[in-house]
């Protein structure tokens, strides 16, 4: 078995909040909260031309891994429609191999 | 990290040969793959959401019903090459459209004299078609066929039903009613003038194994220019391609005067003033003729007019064009390099270059870029694209093959702009028609049919609401829609309630691939039918022998081109792909003759339009200084010192679309004004309050989001806002929050364009109790 994770690779999320928005139709919560939140960091100017804008999806306390979808071999609800595919899920051995060298990442435990 | 999605399907091993055994019939398909199937209790179809509602995509969904055949949930569908499994916010909120309690959900009528009242009676299908009938004939018999236009808004299946019923009722003016068609036509049309046909840019999309296939390799950059593709999806391409292809190494040119995600990534970021486009295309034109670095052999060998448009290049040297554009003569350098070095270029354009007022010309400017790159029909550049097994779904029948010549020069506009015949779907001139609607000329036009269209807060308003009195000026509407909107309560005598893609039967099939939208949910509590349902009972009361289908699949299995498959089989088999190929106008592929290169008079790709030049309209790229902005207008820039531009979209919403769908509300509850830091100083203006935005047309109240998103002189403004929870008798205040009303109907010597990007406005607070 080994603990299972979500990998997200940030530098290419886009902002386009399918994550938060699948997760909440399928676990119905309200359209304040979700198990994934995207934070938007930017966008400001910190040079010439050189900007920082950046989202980031957070898993929040109820996230519960999706695990209906997980049962029924399936990714949770939340990377099966990133659009940037900039999310993976599996076991967190095999996650923390697939960072990419100079990426910014977050591998979360769940 | 890899991409997630693999594709489990192998492009090689699901050919199948068309019924004739050529090779130009060679498909690949989602063989093997059920289209239907039982998971627990729960019935699932594959099908595809090409709208109502939604946007150009058409993206590949699996919807999940019970046992009464009722929507339960949707997901993408990963096997799908398209989407690969991906899908938006407004997809993944179909559950709120599909039930939400604003449907219309069965056909009603109002008493002329009862406009604008909420005074609805319901009626049956048969009723409705009947009195449709009855008055349209009678108008008909009056007036003549012509009176009547038929307007549908922005396609998908839904064109080529719609125009055959209005060509089967007798009348040649179909309409799309934003000023100067100002969406994706003018483009088609200028690529089409100079290349015989349309070039999208190659995100692997023609493959089924898409970046896995041997034959693909990524663009060495694209130009992302004049819209944001993450959020649009532009022209029906999936934006986060764009992401697919920064991955595999892409490198990404963005000119927008938006500072778009995508732009903070860009390797190159060039934010123009907006509207100045061609000036830009042309000084990087101008860079490569100099620095003699563009691609000799193609240019010598397969175009036409190269001295004309180095004799207009010459004109725009960088440091000219960054007076007019804002853009450095430095970047421009450092474009004109990437286009060439990083070969091959490709392109993702936009709506930006239709909605300057001489985009025909503009827009040639962009298409003569990528072609002085070498770049056209090479794997990852921009290829040439054809409607696959020329299919005739998006694209609608020609009005010749129903009515007579003399008919069909009836269509308002047919004389005075005779390049709208390359624009894909052949339209009436459109504020030619608003003014025939007004004043009788060239002759009266008394009623309309309006499927699938919200004018009223999607099209330019200025000046004096002109549409509105347009449409209010006839004597008989019809409006075919998903929910009650501001123009139906506005002008419809009679209102059809139209299925979702969940609940039609239908094909998606633009450019790439064809797949048929499979009906998943049963609409016994609701008496909707599908818009190509609507289209097939009137037109066989209209013209039966030009409907001889006693089924929506009948009607598909006619327009499938050279599939060799009919509309049964091709469920069977999910997608079919026509088989692609690079280099077309090297091989005698391009033209219906077979002869070596492009389908234009000369043969070659036309950098100075031959056929421009026979209709007396410019025929070399060019750049017009846009009608209002500190070069042209600098005594009005006290008084409206701020450029407007307007037409980007948001996540949440297509167009008007979306409002009243909780979920995407709450992503974006209020419409925005993007207005930079400095600006919002200089006017007293803090995040969060709401502004009066105002220019020489009106005013509109909207919600200022401060942001370095947009350059300190410029506000980017939301369109096509209406309030679903107000009061439809104040028509859902559409016209209070709407970029539209600020915007006039003008358009330029093609007939084609508009100025929604570069208008000139101020921004004010509102006083108390002004909101």
């Amino acid at each position: 078995m080994g603990r299972k994770g979500i990998l997200i690779n940030y530098d290419f999320c886009t902002g386009c909040h399918s994550c938060e928005v699948s997760c909440r139709v399928e676990h119905g919560y309200p359209d304040d909260q979700g198990g994934v939140i995207v934070v938007q960091v930017g966008p400001w100017e910190y040079g010439p031309d050189r900007y920082q804008y950046s989202f980031v999806p957070v898993i929040t306390d109820q996230c519960d891994q999706c695990f209906e979808r997980v049962d029924a071999g399936k990714d949770p609800a939340c990377v099966h429609h990133c659009q940037a595919f900039a999310m993976k899920y599996g076991r967190i051995d095999d996650l923390s191999k697939e960072v990419d060298e100079g990426s910014k990442s977050i591998l979360y435990y769940l | 990290m890899e991409d997630v999605r693999e594709i489990k399907q192998n492009g090689m091993d699901d050919w199948v040969v068309g019924k004739d055994g050529s090779a130009a019939v060679v498909a690949a398909t989602g063989r093997g793959l059920p289209w239907r199937w039982q998971e627990g209790d729960l019935t699932v179809t594959r099908t595809a959401a090409w709208s109502a509602p939604g946007c150009h995509l058409g993206c590949g969904v699996k919807v999940y019903t019970d046992a009464n055949g009722n929507f339960v949930k949707l997901e993408g569908d990963e096997c799908n090459p398209f989407n690969q499994g991906r899908l938006c916010v407004r997809c993944l909120s179909f559950d709120q459209v599909i039930t939400n309690e604003q449907r219309l959900t069965h056909p009603m009528k109002r008493a002329r004299a009862d406009r604008g009242k909420d005074a609805w009676e319901e009626i049956t299908w048969d009723e409705a078609y009947d009195l449709i009938c009855d008055t349209f004939g009678e108008i008909k018999e009056k007036y003549g066929p012509e009176s009547i236009l038929f307007a549908s808004g922005t396609g998908r299946d839904i064109a080529n039903g719609m125009y055959r019923m209005a060509y089967s009722f007798g009348s040649p003016n179909i309409a799309y009613q934003q000023t100067g068609v100002a969406c994706y036509g003018p483009r088609i049309t200028a690529t089409s003038i100079m290349m015989g046909n349309y070039c999208v840019p190659d995100c692997s999309m023609y493959f089924v194994d898409r970046y896995d296939n041997p034959q693909w390799k990524p663009p060495g950059v694209i130009f992302i220019w004049g819209n944001n593709p993450l959020v649009s999806n532009a022209d029906g391409n999936v934006g986060h391609w764009m992401v697919d292809c920064m991955k595999r190494g892409s490198k990404i040119v963005v000119v927008d005067p938006r500072l778009t995600w995508i732009a903070s990534k860009a390797d190159l970021f060039m934010r123009l003033r907006p509207g100045t486009d061609a000036a830009l295309a042309l000084a990087i034109i101008n860079v490569m003729i100099e620095e003699d670095a563009y691609d000799h052999e193609f240019v010598e060998n397969w175009t036409y007019g190269f001295e004309d448009l180095a004799r207009v290049a010459k004109e725009y040297t960088p440091e000219k064009a960054e007076e007019i554009t804002w853009v450095s003569a430095e970047k421009i350098r450092e474009a004109a390099r990437m286009a060439v070095e990083c070969s091959p270029m490709t392109m993702q354009w936009g709506l930006a270059l239709d909605q300057t007022r001489e985009c025909i010309s503009g827009s040639m400017a962009l298409v003569a870029l990528w072609a002085l790159t070498g770049c056209i029909d090479v794997p990852g550049g921009m290829v040439t694209t054809h409607q696959p097994f020329g299919a005739e779904i998006w694209q609608p029948p020609a009005a010749e093959t129903f009515l007579d010549e003399e008919v069909v020069q009836r269509r308002i506009g047919y004389y005075e702009y005779p390049l709208y015949k390359y624009s894909g779907c052949v339209v009436a001139q459109p504020d030619m028609l608003y003014d025939a609607c007004i004043t009788g000329k060239p002759y009266a036009i008394k009623a309309g049919w309006w499927q699938s269209t919200n004018p009223l807060s999607c099209c330019s308003q200025s000046p004096e609401s002109k549409a509105y009195k347009a449409i209010m000026n006839l004597d008989f509407n019809v409006v075919v829609d998903i929910f009650m909107t501001p123009t139906a309560m506005a002008c419809a005598e009679v209102v059809l309630p139209v299925a979702t893609w969940a609940e039609k039967t239908g094909m998606r099939s633009i450019w790439y691939y064809m797949q048929p939208i499979n009906a998943a949910v049963e609409v016994a509590d609701n008496d909707v039918r599908s818009d190509l349902q609507i289209n097939l009972d009137l037109g066989k009361r209209w013209a039966p022998e030009k409907w001889p289908w006693n089924s929506v699949e009948e009607f598909f299995t006619d327009q499938m081109g050279d599939s060799g498959y009919d509309y049964d089989q091709l469920r069977e088999v999910n997608w079919m792909y026509p088989k692609f190929e690079y280099h077309k106008y090297r091989t005698g592929k391009q033209r219906a003759d077979g002869a070596y290169g492009f389908n234009t008079p000369t043969g070659r790709l036309e950098f100075r339009s031959t056929l421009c030049e026979q209709w007396g309209f410019e025929s070399v790229p060019s750049y017009h200084e846009t009608d209002r902005g500190p070069r042209s207008t600098p005594e009005l820039m006290d008084e409206y010192p701020l450029i407007l531009t307007t037409g980007a979209r948001n996540w949440s919403y297509f167009h008007s679309e979306g409002r009243q769908v909780a979920r995407l509300r709450a992503l974006r509850p209020d419409p925005i004004i993007e207005v930079n830091p400095l600006a919002a100083e200089k006017y007293g203006v803090a995040d969060g309050d709401w502004v009066w935005v105002e220019n020489e047309y009106g005013k509109i109240k909207m919600k200022a989001q401060v942001t370095i998103a947009v350059p300190e002189s410029v506000v980017n403004v939301d369109h096509a806002w209406w309030f679903p929870e107000r009061n439809p008798e104040t028509l859902y205040d559409t016209f209070s929050s709407n970029a539209n009303q600020l915007v006039p109907p003008e358009f330029g010597s093609t007939g084609f364009g508009a100025n929604c990007k570069s208008l000139i406005c101020k921004i004010y607070k509102l006083s108390e109790g002004e909101r």
